[in-house]
């Protein structure tokens, strides 16, 4: 059995690399994401890693050279973060139109203007729509193992997969985890084997331009145009929820941890309020759950999403249905709206009969602490019996811990 | 490196690796440029291809003109697309060529960070930039290249006023592998200089001054008239430069004991682009011609 170590979460995304076998490593330097690739040269260089490390001159290039790689049937991997990830954002749709099975972890920090190297998730959230698959690990020990399930669920989809941590909270901090066994992984994650893999002896031409209308092909086979392979992608996206589960069951077999794949319940099963949140904060607010509990008998419990897309709509529909509260806490939002999960999540919810009072709150912005104090103090007035807001006051964003 | 003996029509390969038909317009010289360029190439190649009309002309999803493997990529990023396909070769152990073949806007102005980073880490593969000296793929707009004076739809009237780039230059200055300028007027010139790419590890420049019918003004039947009268005017030269040494190479060298190439006046006057060039302008341009043709002739007899 593998032991325990202590290492950063930047260290424990490398060694998941690592450990996956990518034979591609092509990165870009930003905050807080670069001892990531800082790691995986090393790795390299040492010999410890039998990998291709190319130092590209931008995160363009970097999903570029992925790209290139994984498109000649080659395991590829980058990480990134913040405006780092806007500036290869036009890869990502190409990567994923492109239905390449490429991992990346996005190390989450906020996005400039002005100037912030400390977490949000504004960077990820920016780029939801991309038709990229996108994971939110909460611990180091997430970080590990939903990276190398990422690339089975990206191989076995078609589908480019972002692991997303929280700078600094998970890239920075050292934290206790188990590495898996080289043997095991290997057991886990098969090779790649990519069937339209460039190669001169079965030559075909990827992402030609396509048409708005079917063709047939030289043989006269009628071929879906442009709507119809997005349609594709769309359908098999959602697809790929069930697939994570799979894989997350048979990791479980493999290594003993896992069984809350797509959203991780602390505390949900007699709750009356239940908040949702993503990555390390959905950590947080376990405590804040038992103390709601404990000192106000206020039955609370924290639903982690751990995929936020493809979206668990129904999923979620179904766990939050009986709540007499839902509290959505998040680290960015869709400006002039409102928080983009909490969208999400008044969405999924619609089509129920019952609907459970929604709340939204955005924290955390640019690296703004979260105090814990704070969580508590603003989930248990939300649900003061006396305090029911009218839909115009109730359906907006509230912004915790602002210093104006 | 020495250059195998000449390719001439009776000795080149009568394979074809392109299918008969494409999209691309009548007299493209970019399709000399292809067919020919294949056949130097050979099988064991894989295309890296950003927007441009090598899009176009390689076919429509599901119909492809091209029986090469290629990989359509996004504007910037040709170069590193390409290494990325080199690396995978590398881990695969395979000798495959990787052929980035883009335009000038391509190269020269979005693709150009991308491109300065392969050549910077050296990367093994072959970039060809055919230069049509502008944005013809959209219905030509002025690119870095494009040569002052020319008439495009985004330098109407009067031309463009800036001097167009000189990408071979700054390519150069990264001290490629090998580096190569042609034209698709002598497409065995450039069928020769890519067998001898193809021999030279590191990265290997091949820039290509191309003719364009509808985006130059000129008869259909006039491009390779056209690139002869560039190199013959002096204004586009053929060159290689290897370890850092440049050597004038087929019709310039040969014209480099003629003191009276032909006049630019004459290549300026086959097209409509240069339509709005002053007689000042022509002897602007003359006289800089003359003058870089007779370092040459100080520097290379």
């Amino acid at each position: 059995m593998s032991k325990a170590i202590i290492e950063s979460g930047n260290v424990a995304a490398a060694m998941a690399v690592q450990l996956a076998r990518a034979e591609v490593i092509a990165a870009y330097p930003i905050t807080p994401q670069t001892p990531v690739t800082e790691k995986l040269s090393e790795l390299i260089t040492a010999g410890r890693m039998d990998a291709e490390y190319v130092a590209v001159e931008s995160e363009h290039s970097a999903m570029a050279v992925c790209i290139g790689a994984a498109s000649a049937g080659v395991r590829a991997f980058t990480a990134t973060s913040s405006n780092g990830l806007l500036y290869m954002s036009e890869q990502l749709h190409w990567a994923a139109g492109a239905r390449l099975p490429i991992v990346m972890c996005v190390v989450n920090r906020g996005i400039g203007a002005p100037w912030s190297v400390w977490n949000d998730h504004q960077d990820a959230i920016s780029q939801r729509d991309a038709g990229w698959i996108q994971i939110f690990a909460k611990d180091h020990q997430e970080i590990v193992d939903m990276t190398l399930k990422a690339f089975r669920l990206a191989e076995l989809v078609h589908i480019p997969v972002m692991v997303n941590y929280d700078g600094y909270y998970l890239s920075h901090t050292y934290m206790p985890f188990e590495p898996p066994d080289a043997e095991r992984v290997d057991a886990f994650l098969p090779a790649y084997q990519y069937k339209h893999a460039l190669s001169p002896e079965h030559p075909e031409s990827l992402n030609t331009v396509t048409l708005p209308d079917a063709r047939l092909d030289v043989q006269g086979v009628k071929r879906g145009g442009y709507m119809d392979l997005r349609h594709n992608l769309h359908e098999e996206m959602g697809m790929a929820i069930e697939v994570w589960e799979e894989i997350d069951r048979d990791f479980q077999t493999h290594f003993g941890r896992g069984g809350a794949p797509v959203t991780d319940p602390y505390r949900c099963d007699d709750a009356e309020v239940v908040i949702v949140a993503m990555g390390s904060m959905a950590n947080q607010f376990r405590v804040v759950v038992d103390r709601l509990r404990q000192d106000d008998g206020i039955r609370a419990g924290v639903l982690a999403l751990q995929m936020y897309r493809p979206f668990p709509g129904a999923m979620l529909a179904r766990a939050l249905q009986s709540a007499k509260h839902v509290m959505v806490y998040e680290k960015g939002l869709s400006y002039g709206s409102q928080g983009a999960l909490y969208g999400d999540i008044k969405s999924a919810l619609y089509p129920y009969p019952s609907r459970p009072q929604l709340h939204n709150f955005i924290v955390g912005l640019g690296g703004r602490e979260i105090p814990t104090e704070s969580l508590y103090q603003t989930t248990k007035t939300s649900c003061a019996p006396d305090r029911i807001l009218p839909p115009a006051q109730s359906d907006v964003p509230q912004w915790i811990g602002l210093q104006l | 490196m020495k250059m195998a003996a000449k390719t001439t029509v009776l000795n080149l390969t009568e394979e074809e690796f392109v299918h008969p038909g494409n999209r691309a317009c009548s007299g493209c010289g970019l399709s000399i440029l292809y067919r020919i360029g294949l056949k130097a190439l050979g099988r064991d190649c894989i295309f890296v291809v950003p927007p441009s009309c090598l899009t176009v002309m390689q076919g429509l999803f599901p119909i492809a003109a091209t029986q090469m493997p290629v990989l359509n990529g996004t504007f910037a990023s040709t170069a590193a697309i390409a290494t990325g396909v080199k690396a995978a070769m590398r881990r695969l152990g395979r000798p495959t060529q990787v052929v980035a073949w883009a335009g000038d806007g391509g190269t020269s102005d979005i693709g150009i960070q991308a491109l300065s980073g392969a050549l910077e880490r050296g990367e093994d593969i072959i970039y060809i930039c055919y230069d049509n000296e502008a944005y013809m793929n959209t219905g030509v707009q002025r690119s870095g290249t494009t040569p002052q004076g020319s008439l495009t739809t985004t330098t109407p009237f009067s031309g463009k006023s800036e001097v167009g780039k000189n990408l071979p230059a700054i390519i150069a200055a990264h001290n490629p592998a090998y580096l190569a300028t042609c034209s698709a007027s002598y497409p065995l010139d450039f069928h020769d200089k890519l067998l001898k790419a193809k021999q030279i590890k590191g990265l290997k420049y091949l820039h290509v001054q191309t003719p364009c019918p509808p985006g130059w003004g000129i008869e259909e039947h006039m491009t390779v008239a056209l690139g002869r009268a560039a190199v013959e005017t002096g204004l586009f030269d053929l060159y290689e430069i290897e370890d850092g040494r440049m050597q004038l190479t087929g019709q310039s060298l040969q014209q480099l004991g003629n003191t009276g190439l032909r006049p630019v006046r004459e290549y300026l006057e086959m097209q409509v682009r240069f339509k709005a060039f002053s007689d000042e302008q022509v002897a602007a341009l003359q006289a800089q011609v003359d003058q870089r043709w007779s370092g040459y002739r100080d520097r290379f007899k």
